[in-house]
């Protein structure tokens, strides 16, 4: 009994069906194992890796730069840029702001950069739930390819103190200009 | 000698008067904070479900940062205190050798776990239990923790004393019985565990003083999860140790294959330490390989181990109600098994609902490519209610019912409330586990005070079927909280009202 001790040998052999079940298990777990690693080198949805690190203030200088460059308009006080595919997209999260909005072309390919000037945020895209970590002094680069328009939002998904709830972001994906 | 031993009259366990009291306390402090946790769920749970929205903003995170730390924490751990007692003791017929470390063990964790609530109660430390930097706490709330931490490393440690000085004494003569083998997993991986723990609070508390400028906040999560994954798998551990242990009192049912359960809690100790990076996988920093091998190879090993117990478990059940002559048929022996004994239901919830509820959604959620569209969702709340609610908790409720007459020689009050009382907790935290996955699946956060983004710049709407899932998450929760409001009554109301169990 598990609470008395075992007979003197107990390194005894596993009958039949304990063999069969053990093999069917680690068959099942095998197959998950070598999945992982298949379906990262054929799927379309890896996380991403990419990261540098980078200090509140040079990120901060990116993101202006791209805005100054690229800016089309401005919804509730936030810029909208329409950066071209070829340059580095930036997104920065604050206490409580995912800033600027940005507006991409759907099917082509883009660097997408992710920093935060304080605390951890949580990038959401929603509603196709897509989720990132956003830290400070790292940053996290997603490479990703649009394949529907429409319009986008960003929610913070890790706690970051009383303006939580109130993180919420924009961004839009366009049919490719002719 | 004979003086500081009782013997059980029935069950024939001898047991000496200072690890009784041990037991006894750790228990009722399992079941106050337990208590506590308890009622921070509800007001959290009614926060959550939109059409109730109960709590005030500043007190919705005060008490979700205090339910993860009395529940999760707390509980959990001075329930398997109580084990560590228990099984290093009581099991194996031998004394408590060093009670004093017992008590000092205690009385750390509670001062650090008072500590813990009055300073986030008094609005000190709103950074949950995770407390990623650089989200800073009170200085005190990092005592709190590194107290408790410490107290449940020395708790843990006592197992190791115990059960070399009961060798010695010939509390065994070669191995350790099945169940405190598994606490002997258990204890093993607790205090790797909570070395992880001191690496990471011990730093995190210098910077909170002003004394170190910073701490790496990729750093802090990578051994942060160093201690927070494998700890639950001393849970784990635990609660199968427990399932074994309750098979065997209540069905007198053994193992069926020693050497194969054995293994099983070997491959915990060796591959669920590495496993925690599915915390991480949609972190910057690490590589993808390198959380592609931690989270693939490491942890379907620890799996194929539950897969093991899964098998064992039920195996040593029908053996047992066979031998007691229910031989008809394939399943006469599930009809006539014990259903009405709370002890026996609690083991049989807890290993379904841990297997189907919990188990599957964490190595689903912990692959790589599921991993981004449910990371920070509710959906990770919903897998671990299925883990350490439907599963721990509820395995150590069954096994309360086994543990306060044995320990406080009392009996069990109101028979047909105790009978029912896992069936009740049981249904309500799957019903509240799948409405939290299922809304998790529509992107719903975890610890956000207001999906309707109340004075946000912009607003998004929800796929509207979320107000069905987060209304079951609700009734599924208020459910739960009565069960577990029966269950504290239950398990007070015996040790103080109980009848006296005469030898
Ligand atoms: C009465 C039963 C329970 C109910 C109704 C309940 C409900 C909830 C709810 C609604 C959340 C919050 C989700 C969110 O807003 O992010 C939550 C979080 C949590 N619960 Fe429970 N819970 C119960 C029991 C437990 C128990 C027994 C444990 C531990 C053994 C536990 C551990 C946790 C943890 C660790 C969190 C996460 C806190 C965080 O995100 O910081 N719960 N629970
Ligand atoms: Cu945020
Ligand atoms: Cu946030």
């Amino acid at each position: 009994m598990a609470i008395y001790e075992p007979e003197r040998v107990w390194w005894n052999p596993l009958s039949k069906d304990e063999r069969i079940w053990v093999a069917l298990a680690l068959i099942w777990m095998l197959v998950s194992f070598i999945f992982m690693p298949i379906y990262h080198l054929v799927g379309a949805q890896n996380p991403p890796a990419e990261t540098y690190s980078v200090s509140a203030e040079d990120y901060d200088k990116l993101v202006e730069g791209m805005i100054a460059k690229y800016k089309v308009g401005e919804e509730n006080g936030f810029p909208v840029v329409h950066p071209s595919a070829d340059e580095p997209v930036y997104i920065r999260a604050s206490m409580w702001q995912w800033y600027p909005i940005v507006e991409l072309e759907k099917g082509k390919t883009y660097k997408l950069h992710l920093s935060s000037m304080d605390i951890q945020h949580g990038f959401s895209l929603l509603p196709i739930n897509m989720n990132l970590m956003v830290l400070p002094g790292y940053d996290y680069v997603a490479t990703i390819t649009p394949t529907t328009s429409g319009e986008f939002h960003v929610v913070c998904n890790e706690f970051c103190g009383v303006g939580h709830h109130m993180m919420v972001g924009k961004m839009y994906v366009k049919e490719p200009a002719k | 000698m004979a003086s500081i031993f009782r013997t059980d009259p029935s069950t024939g366990l001898k047991i000496d008067r200072a690890s009784e009291n041990l037991i006894r306390w750790n228990l009722i402090a399992a079941l106050a904070t337990l208590a506590v946790g308890g009622l921070l769920a509800l007001g959290v749970v009614l926060t959550r479900w939109p059409s109730v929205h109960l709590l005030p903003l500043d007190y919705y995170y005060r008490f979700l940062t205090l339910h993860g730390i009395d529940a999760l924490l707390a509980w959990i751990i001075f329930f398997e205190i109580a084990l560590v007692h228990f099984t290093s003791t009581v099991i194996l017929g031998t004394r408590s050798y060093v009670p004093w470390l017992g008590w000092l063990a205690f009385a750390l964790m509670l001062i650090g776990g008072g500590l813990i609530n009055v300073i986030v109660l008094m609005g000190g430390a709103d950074v949950m239990f995770t407390s990623y930097v650089p989200l800073k706490a009170d200085p005190l709330y990092y005592i709190g923790v590194i107290l408790f931490a410490v107290g449940a490393l020395l708790g843990f440690i006592i197992f190791f004393i115990n059960i070399v000085l009961s060798k010695r004494d010939g509390g065994y003569k070669r191995s350790l019985p099945l169940g405190s083998f598994g606490m002997l997993a258990a204890s093993i991986i607790g205090v790797l565990t909570l070395a992880h723990g001191a690496a990471i609070f011990i730093p995190t508390l210098l910077w909170a003083l002003d004394f170190i400028p910073w701490v790496d906040p990729a750093a802090y999560r990578l051994v942060f999860w160093g201690l927070g994954h494998p700890s639950q798998q001393i849970n784990v551990s635990a609660m199968v140790a427990v399932w074994y242990m309750t098979v065997a009192f209540v069905l007198g049912g053994k193992p069926v294959n020693e050497k194969l359960s054995r293994t099983a809690f070997v491959l915990y100790i060796l591959f669920i330490n590495v496993a925690s990076e599915h915390h991480l996988l949609v972190d910057p920093v690490l590589s993808t390989w390198h959380k592609i091998v931690n989270t693939s190879y490491m942890m379907h090993l620890a799996v194929l181990a539950s897969m093991i117990h899964a098998f064992a478990i039920p195996a040593s059940i029908e053996v047992a109600l066979r031998k007691q002559g229910y031989t008809r048929g394939l399943f006469e022996w599930l009809k006539k098994a014990p259903w009405g004994n709370p002890a026996f239901s609690g083991m049989a919830i807890s290993i379904l609902l841990f297997g189907f509820l919990g188990g599957i959604t964490g190595v689903i959620f912990g692959t790589e490519q599921f991993n981004i569209i449910r990371h920070n969702t509710i959906a990770i709340t919903g897998h671990f209610h299925g883990t350490v609610v439907a599963g721990t908790t509820v395995a150590f409720m069954g096994f309360t019912y086994l543990l306060i007459p044995y320990v406080f020689r009392r009996e069990i009050i109101w028979k047909g409330f105790a009978s029912i009382q896992p069936y009740l907790y049981g249904t309500g935290v799957a019903l509240l586990s799948i409405g939290m996955m299922s809304a998790g699946s529509f992107g719903v956060p975890r610890r956000h005070y207001d999906i309707t983004f109340s004075g946000a710049p912009f607003s998004f709407t929800f796929d509207p079927s979320i107000d069905m899932f987060l209304s079951m998450m609700g009734v599924g929760g208020l459910l739960a909280v009565t069960g577990g409001v029966l269950y504290i009554l239950l398990g007070f109301g015996s040790i103080i009202w109980g009848k006296k169990i005469e030898h």
